[in-house]
């Protein structure tokens, strides 16, 4: 009876959030086409008023709602008191400098800057050189693309399985990375408890994922390099080698510049491999889970904000060199 | 960004044919396999039964195969206590993506339009400035936003924006996702949208259409490629989002998406793994098939403006 009572419940669930779901998209049509219908029925001179407001003023409605207001109040923020009542200068900041945990913090995300990026371009460099070579790249592309079509929370529980381990000496691992130690003769640990090992293998699963984008971006840019440079180097007898590290890679520094910093600006910001695999404990902890952990369970708005200005801080080089490249190269054309 | 040139001369596959190496495509395939190990465990390992995982390791099937399907029945479709089972987050991750692909793709071509075809001056300063707004990480935006949506916006006694009371429903997640998903939008369309044909717009200017008739029947249908291709960056990244549906969504349950769950599952049944393995790899199936199946538009979006900030 109680089985049949939930399945009713689950039925009647099903059916209202498809029908909200439905109705919703319906209705911001309806607003659109309502819109657009009057808007053409409007003088011309109106018009030159109305398209500005119709196309224009709800992006940057939404623009200045979500992000630039937000970040303003924010810095304010984190100049206030836990609840956003007092003013209390740089407490925030001092804080976040001289708490052995919020160190702790701010090294580990040292870290992930470092290793990360340099890791995924240079398994992304090596894989896209390979296959540049190859007759038939395609499968061996999408298998190592795939993993970024896979949630940090996906990765996370994939990977979480690879790094499993049995503390029961009776019970066979099943934990491949357990596994493969004790077939090479090594005793296997619990890898996640063990700092600073955890802290590198979680940036594993964000190599992981982010080696396909690399491996993308920088073979179109191998793909790009003239062919009579290739042609000629081949001419002057130029080793495999000799022809990456003198013609491929300085002929593509720039597209390697903005992965390096693509990829530094998802590490500096990366929450859902930490919370999902350690939940920060173990001295994993980064900044985005810290600055998270601070806002939303210690409840404290000045320290959650501090961080968030951390952050935003670390990111801000690496978006302004990737925006002053892009603009140079729109120079170019 | 340059765009990939997909085909090349005959000459090009000569030399390409000239440098294929085997060893290269033995490191390649070798690497690749390597790549795809750990989902491949985590695909067997869900239709294992719960006494096989425990006791052995997946790679153990092939000696001793025994395969089910009821850590997916289990996990689908049985709730534990107030815990509805996982079918309900599905919907709810469905219900969260489709308007928050919708909503910021409409709005954005409607400012990439405007920005790239509406005289008027400074587009160029507003165009990179809302490309800038990359800068700003989710985590800024957060604290402030939460609080906007749970109890609106007061300057001293005198309320600006109203709280309209939507807490604990879809739309503080639809409304986040647009705003942040708003700045790459804008910047992929209008960087399609702007390439098109000058003579094109000018002539239907000519003939008398007015902005909206021009957007309507020429601008929209022309660019649909671009639209598929940020389409598909906001569905996979919405799908896959955590921390935006787990702070705007307040831990409900009844809104709370797949990965909210997920992440939670991981949490407080970190032992189960016949239910989180089979939990995984419902999350993972959908955008691993839209990747799949529309892989080339997905590779032409990365390629024209590096990814989210």
């Amino acid at each position: 009876m109680l089985e049949i009572a939930a399945r009713q419940t689950q039925l009647e669930q099903t059916i209202s959030k498809l029908s909200s779901l439905v109705i919703t998209v319906l209705i911001f049509a309806a607003l659109v086409a309502a819109a657009f219908w009057i808007a053409e029925r409007t003088s011309e001179r109106a018009q030159r008023f109305v398209k500005y407001l119709i196309f224009l003023v709800p992006a940057l409605l939404f623009l200045f709602v979500g992000l630039i207001g937000p970040a303003i109040r924010t810095l304010y923020l984190s100049f206030r008191d836990a609840r956003g009542q007092n003013f209390v200068g740089w407490e925030n900041y001092q804080w976040a400098f001289t708490q052995p945990e919020i160190l702790d913090v701010l090294k580990n995300t040292g870290i992930w800057m470092v290793v990360a990026p340099i890791a995924s371009t240079g398994f992304g460099l090596t894989i896209a050189v390979l296959t540049d070579r190859m007759r038939r790249p395609g499968l061996v592309k999408s298998l190592i693309f795939m993993p970024m079509a896979i949630s940090f929370v996906g990765a996370g529980i994939i990977w979480k399985f690879v790094y499993q381990f049995q503390p029961n000496d009776r019970v066979a691992e099943i934990g491949l990375l357990s596994q493969i130690a004790e077939w090479l003769g090594f005793v296997p640990t619990n890898w996640i408890l063990t700092a600073p090992l955890n802290t590198f293998l979680l940036i594993v699963v964000f190599v992981w994922i982010q080696t396909g984008f690399a491996m993308v971006v920088l073979s179109a840019a191998i793909k790009a390099i003239p062919d009579e440079i290739l042609e000629a180097s081949m001419l002057d007898g130029a080793s495999g080698w000799k022809r990456f590290t003198k013609v491929t890679v300085p002929m593509i520094r720039g597209t390697i510049i903005v992965v390096l910093s693509t990829i530094t600006i998802g590490a500096l910001k990366v929450f859902d491999i930490i919370r999902t695999m350690t939940g920060g404990n173990f001295k994993t902890s980064v900044i985005a889970n810290e600055m998270y952990n601070q806002s939303f369970r210690a409840l404290n708005y000045g320290t959650g904000s501090a961080l968030a200005i951390i952050l935003f801080i670390g990111v801000l080089p690496l978006v302004a060199y990737n925006v002053m490249h892009l603009r140079r190269e729109r120079a170019e054309r | 960004m340059r765009i990939l040139k997909f085909t090349k001369g005959r000459e090009v596959e000569a030399v390409k044919v000239h440098l294929s190496s085997p060893w290269a495509s033995f490191a390649a395939i070798l690497l690749a396999t390597l790549w795809t190990i750990p989902t491949f465990g985590l695909f067997v390992t869900s239709f294992r039964p719960s006494t096989g995982i425990n006791g052995s390791g997946w790679w153990t099937v092939l000696t001793n195969p025994e395969f089910t399907l009821e850590n997916y029945s289990r996990v689908l479709f049985e709730g534990r206590g107030a815990t509805p089972p996982l079918s309900q987050y599905f919907l709810n991750t469905l219900a969260i993506v489709i308007p928050s692909t919708i909503i910021p793709i409409t709005i954005a071509i409607f400012a990439a339009y405007a920005i790239a075809w509406f005289d008027f001056k400074g587009r160029n300063f507003l165009f990179f400035s809302i490309f800038a707004l990359q800068v700003i990480p989710l985590q800024m935006s957060l604290i402030p936003l939460l609080q906007l949506f749970s109890g609106g916006l007061h300057l001293g006694s005198v309320t600006i924006i109203p709280s309209f009371g939507i807490t604990g429903t879809f739309i503080p997640i639809w409304l986040a996702h647009t705003m942040f998903g708003l700045p790459l939008a804008i910047f992929l369309l209008h960087n399609f949208i702007a390439q098109l044909p000058r003579e094109l717009i000018e002539a239907a200017r000519v003939d008398g259409a007015d902005y909206f008739k021009l957007f309507r029947q020429i601008v929209l249908p022309l660019s649909i490629p671009a639209i598929a291709s940020f389409a598909i960056f906001q569905f996979l990244w919405v799908w896959n989002d955590l921390l935006v549906a787990l702070t705007f969504g307040g831990g409900k349950r009844e809104i709370a998406p797949l990965m909210v769950r997920l992440a939670e599952m991981t949490g407080t049944r970190g032992g189960d793994w016949e239910l989180l393995t089979a939990g995984a790899f419902v999350s993972i199936m959908v955008p691993v098939l839209v990747f799949f199946a529309l892989q080339r538009y997905f590779v032409r979006g990365l390629l024209a403006g590096s990814v989210k900030g």
